[in-house]
């Protein structure tokens, strides 16, 4: 039989995605499964002269569904021409439910007995050649992190079998299960490992306090040092040096004025280039996305990945759940949380993660409103920064209390209750290191392909908008608000206009109005709060549905205009 | 004696006796592999009716207080 399309399906957390990558080349597709935004992993593989298709089924402990990515996994069961079912060998006896479930159904089967390295330090011993002759398939055990067995796994390939089992009922199954565990398992006495150790205490609470409260720290300095070294000696150079100079022969070129020159280089600020001010397609429209933000993408991707890998962010959402119930979300909603410092889009997307509308509500809300993203913090701290490090503490603790705060006042008025925590909390591993390039190359690519266009549309789109005096004639418009409520100059509608674009140009375009340092604190501080962009307002939209979108949005707005006028007094 | 899983102190062990609750409730605490007849150990209880941590061989699943409530351990004291 020719196989197009092998699916890898498992439970949560067995390394699904390791062997994914161990079987995939670097082309993966990414995409949304039709009518739902659960994503998944699509690549290709080789066997032999064939190519098939390969896909990475969302985790799921049993085919009879319990939420939107399991039922996914159910229907994609249907076109799939073989499964490689993903069964972590340190937890044989729950990972065989799904494995009994998939045998039921009339499609072929190979078992990858992952983490088979693992089992050495859980004294488990495991017989492979019974498991195989009591579950009637092959059973290969590998190593996605070493790539032990892939070889093997896909040479057995065509050796997979559907059996079409029958079982009554649950308890049938597991009965079966128990008889298998039995006769193919054997636990003997074994010392804890440091990584063991460390596991329990990052989950009591004094430790696991102090541990969180570490980790957090030291990710937030390694972002900074990478970041700030990434522009240092990498970027910051190669505009300074390289192109600094061929912009400033263009802008010769074009005889320093004139339209075109306004849109592509923009104004010069005391006869030079300035790219942060100078507001042109390829000076600041360049030099935002690439020169400011890039850097500090990077470094804190590349932080994220290593800590997902690691297995810490389940262990902090226990940690922070007792806060979070507070907040009307349970701990595993820090995780959208903690997506959405990278970018607010994956943020919003990973919102359905959370079951009931109350909490997608309130999640969505307080991201969109006290969670700027990563693009966002980095010209912050290169506009208010240069000001002192205080004035940066009081943007971010002011968007901090307002989480809080907000939190605690939604968690009050909505009703409904804060949903329970129930997550399975994986053991500590050691990160792949192919794994985490892979995942930061996707994350980076895919902030280029939304960034770079909607910052150079939004750097067009105002240089057109003053060009019509459209900004002048909002300006006036508005300047009640602005001047009177925030005391800010009128001019900053500008940001504000832009901000519905993209965050990062809005907080540049504060750079040339020459604002004082109080100034500069409240319109960043607003510009974090009033609204989302709009490619998180689109997903907003899909994820809460318009109704609900509309209500957080007047939230956001009215949260705004209060927190402005707050700064406004007491600063 | 049997307890509920926020009675059982940090370390101890019991085996799982009864879950109480609807059919989606019980499914969804088997899947993660609580069953009856299942031995578990406490691993932490955190303040304030926080969540639970038990481990179940080499499983640590975290369960918030109210779900623990429902529950029931069997263990000898």
């Amino acid at each position: 039989m020719k196989i197009n399309k092998i699916l890898l399906m498992g439970n949560p957390n067995v390394g699904k995605s390791a062997i994914f990558s161990r079987l995939t080349g670097v082309k993966v597709v990414i995409s949304n499964y039709p009518g739902t935004t659960v994503e998944f992993a699509q690549g290709k593989t080789k066997i032999g002269k064939e190519r098939p298709l390969v896909i990475d089924v969302p985790g799921t402990y049993t085919l009879e569904p319990t939420s939107k990515a399991e039922e996914v996994a159910v229907k994609m069961l249907k076109d799939g021409d073989l499964v490689i079912n993903i069964v972590d060998a340190t937890n044989l006896e729950r990972n065989l439910y799904l494995t009994l479930q998939l045998l039921e159904r009339n499609i072929p089967v190979i078992v990858a007995l992952n983490m088979w390295d693992e089992t050495k330090h859980h004294g488990i011993v495991i017989d492979v050649k019974k498991l195989e002759e009591k579950l009637k398939i092959p059973v290969v055990p590998t190593c996605a992190l070493t790539g032990e067995g892939i070889k093997e796994l896909i040479n057995r390939l065509p050796k997979a079998r559907a059996l079409k089992m029958q079982f009554a009922s649950d308890g049938e199954r597991w009965k079966r299960i128990g008889e298998i565990v039995e006769e193919t398992q054997k636990l003997t006495h074994h010392h804890h490992t440091l990584l063991q150790r460390l596991e329990e205490l990052s989950i009591k609470p004094l430790t696991g306090l102090l541990i969180a409260m570490g980790v957090i720290y030291c990710a937030f300095l390694m972002i900074r040092f990478v970041g700030e070294s990434l522009i240092g000696y990498i970027f910051g150079p190669l505009f300074e040096r390289l192109w600094l100079p061929l912009m400033m022969r263009l802008s010769t070129f074009l005889g320093q004025g004139g339209f075109l020159h306004h849109i592509l280089i923009g104004n010069l600020i005391e006869g030079k280039i300035d790219f942060g001010q100078s507001f042109g397609l390829l000076t600041t429209g360049l030099f935002v996305p690439i020169g400011m933000v890039l850097p500090y993408i990077l470094s804190f991707y590349l932080m994220l990945g290593l800590l997902e890998d690691f297995g810490y962010l389940p262990r902090l959402a226990v940690m922070a759940d007792n806060l979070m119930h507070n907040l009307g979300l349970h701990g595993y909603a820090l995780i959208p949380m903690i997506l959405g410092l990278g970018c607010n889009v994956p943020g919003a997307l990973t919102t359905r993660l959370l079951k009931e509308r109350r909490e997608k509500f309130i999640a969505a809300t307080l991201m969109a409103i006290a969670i700027p993203c990563m693009a966002q913090i980095a010209m912050i701290i290169g506009l208010v920064g240069q000001r002192g490090g205080k004035y940066l503490a009081i943007v971010f603790s002011t968007l901090f209390i307002l989480l809080i705060v907000k939190g605690l006042i939604l968690n009050k008025v909505l009703k409904g209750q804060s949903p329970e925590i129930f997550i399975e909390i994986p053991p500590y591993r050691m990160p792949q290191f192919m794994a985490v390039i892979k995942k930061l190359w996707m994350r980076l690519f895919h902030f280029l392909c939304e960034a770079l266009p909607f910052v150079l549309l939004g750097i067009l789109f105002v240089n057109i908008l003053y060009a019509l005096k459209i900004i002048g004639f909002l300006a006036h418009i508005f300047a009640p608000v602005l001047t009177n409520l925030w005391g800010l100059p009128k001019e900053a509608i500008s940001a504000l206009i832009i901000g519905f674009l993209r965050k990062d140009v809005a907080v540049g375009m504060l750079g040339p109005l020459n604002l004082t340092t109080k100034q500069l604190v409240i319109g960043s501080t607003i510009l974090a709060v009033y609204f989302p962009c709009i490619a998180t307002f689109a997903v907003l939209v899909r994820e809460l549905g318009i109704i609900d979108m509309l209500k957080s949005a007047a939230i956001m707005i009215t949260v705004a205009l209060l927190i402005g006028a707050f700064l406004n007094l007491i600063l | 004696m049997t307890v509920d899983i926020t009675r059982l102190q940090p370390g101890e062990s019991g085996t799982v006796a009864e879950i109480q609750g609807g059919l989606g409730f019980t499914r969804k605490i088997q899947g993660m592999g609580i069953r009856p007849g299942k031995r578990i150990t406490k691993v932490s209880s955190h303040f304030w009716r926080g969540p639970q941590t038990i481990a179940i061989g080499n499983l640590k699943v975290a369960i918030g207080f109210g779900m623990a409530k429902r529950i029931l351990v069997k263990v000898e004291r």
